[in-house]
């Protein structure tokens, strides 16, 4: 079974389609490249695979599931632009309080644990509003991750990331791939995207331009997609 | 986690960010007490038709400042994104209504605590004999202002202008309660009995509150999500 499934997806900002038509499946285990130039409609495909918005046709499943259910939400871990965290609260209370959303069982111990995974256990009474940029991303990273979501879903995870939040975003996606969660992440970084892709999706003007495994000459030459299958 | 203790864990969240910022309660406890000094001015404290409008007055007041902590509430949501992150957790769209409610009303009251009594020293009220049916009133009307706003603000959290968007929408539904409200609020100040009006009052207050409860979960998701 497809970890997810996208049948005949359109989505309209008023008259405007940004997404048209769009069908395509994820295989559980894979990780997806989502690619396309600003404004492709990239953000908003991941936005309704997150639950986050409603296609105005077609139909999405996730996991076997509606994306809006309970069951399914539980299993998705979202990293979207915005970083999801509170300023006034700690880091410590920012994961507690996800961890309790998240319905974990012991969410103290989870917190401590995703905060020395990602080398914030020193500042972990800290105000998130006093953090520097870095250390508010990998927080973002460990909210998206406390729960072991089954399927991952990152817009732009890697833009504007210091070199050490980068380290522990690739260590933490590539130990998600060993276990056989799904991944799909957007990105305009194609390089450090295609080293971890298993397959590739190329979204143009609101259409699907290209769906396929990620191949060598894309690895070699990451401009060699869009020049085939993107607007020139 | 049950259904009560994720509400409380949003709940506890926008207490404790409060708690640290003081923006909100702040601002209407301010804003508040500037609206009293005011009304002192507009209307003789001493006489009896302020008396027998002291109800509207009190009721007035609460209104407005409880917009200031209402707009705030989903808002506050925007910075980092929050509001995603939370739509995309297994919290219900219920769940995280009830919880902003509870942080909303217990701001509210608090507010209204601290009004209460400079509104009865500014305007030579008597302390009401029947104080707890006064807390009762407050407490029901509340709830009804609290509801009501926070299913708006969940509406207008997009909208550029939405400090201005939510009285204009609140105020013309929230009139039911505030008649209710209005109404007990002045018999009481009063220290008149409580007659078949009152109860009339208490069944208004109660109804507007159970309906809205009601509508605005069932509502809440569909007003966050689409």
């Amino acid at each position: 079974m497809s970890a997810v499934a996208i049948e005949g997806v359109w989505k309209f900002y008023g008259d405007f389609p940004a997404l048209q038509d769009i069908s395509f499946n994820v295989e559980g285990g894979a990780c997806l490249a989502l690619l396309g130039r600003n404004g492709a409609g990239k953000t908003t495909l991941l936005r309704m695979l997150a639950g986050l918005s409603k296609a105005a046709r077609g139909s999405i499943t996730i996991l076997g599931g509606d994306a809006r259910a309970e069951k399914t939400r539980q299993r998705i871990g979202v990293l979207g632009h915005g970083i999801g965290i509170y300023e006034e609260l700690s880091a410590f209370e920012n994961l507690r309080l996800f961890a309790r959303l998240y319905g974990i069982e012991n969410p103290r111990q989870v917190a401590m644990e995703w905060l020395e995974r990602t080398g914030l256990e020193r500042v972990s009474d800290g105000l998130v509003r006093e953090f520097s940029r870095g250390m508010r991303q990998r927080l973002a990273v460990a909210r998206a991750f406390l729960h072991n979501p089954s399927l991952l879903l990152l817009d732009e995870p890697f833009t504007a990331l210091d070199d050490r939040a980068i380290a522990v975003l690739q260590g933490l996606l590539k130990g998600a791939l060993a276990e056989g969660r799904t991944i799909i992440m957007s990105t305009h970084q194609l390089r450090e995207a295609l080293e971890l892709a298993t397959d590739v999706a190329l979204i143009n003007r609101g259409k699907l331009a290209f769906r396929g495994e990620r191949s060598r000459e894309m690895l070699e030459d990451p401009g060699w997609l869009y020049r085939h299958y993107g607007e020139a | 986690m049950s259904f009560l203790q994720q509400a409380l864990a949003i709940a506890g969240k926008d207490l404790r960010s409060e708690i640290r910022s003081k923006e909100t309660v702040n601002a209407s406890l301010s804003f508040a007490l500037v609206i009293l000094l005011l009304f002192s001015f507009a209307f003789d404290p001493g006489s009896e038709e302020t008396h027998e409008i002291a109800g509207g007055l009190l009721w007035l007041v609460f209104a407005f400042a409880g917009t200031l902590i209402l707009n705030r509430s989903f808002a506050r949501e925007l910075v980092n994104d929050c509001l995603d992150a939370l739509i995309s957790s297994p919290a219900s769209g219920a769940q995280l209504f009830l919880g902003k409610c509870l942080a909303n009303y217990v701001l509210l009251m608090i507010v209204e605590c601290v009004c209460l009594p400079i509104f009865i020293i500014f305007y030579d009220v008597r302390w009401p004999k029947q104080a707890w049916l006064l807390f009762l009133v407050m407490l029901l009307g509340t709830w009804g202002i609290t509801v009501i706003g926070t299913l708006f603000s969940a509406m207008t959290v997009n909208l550029r202008l939405r400090e201005l968007m939510l009285p204009t929408l609140i105020y013309p539904m929230l009139i039911p309660a505030l008649i209710g409200a209005i109404q007990l609020s002045t018999v009481l100040m009063a220290g008149e009995p409580l007659g078949p009006d009152s109860a009339f009052g208490f069944k208004l207050l109660i109804g507007f509150d159970l309906i809205f409860t009601i509508l605005a979960v069932a509502l809440v998701e569909i007003v966050l999500v689409g």
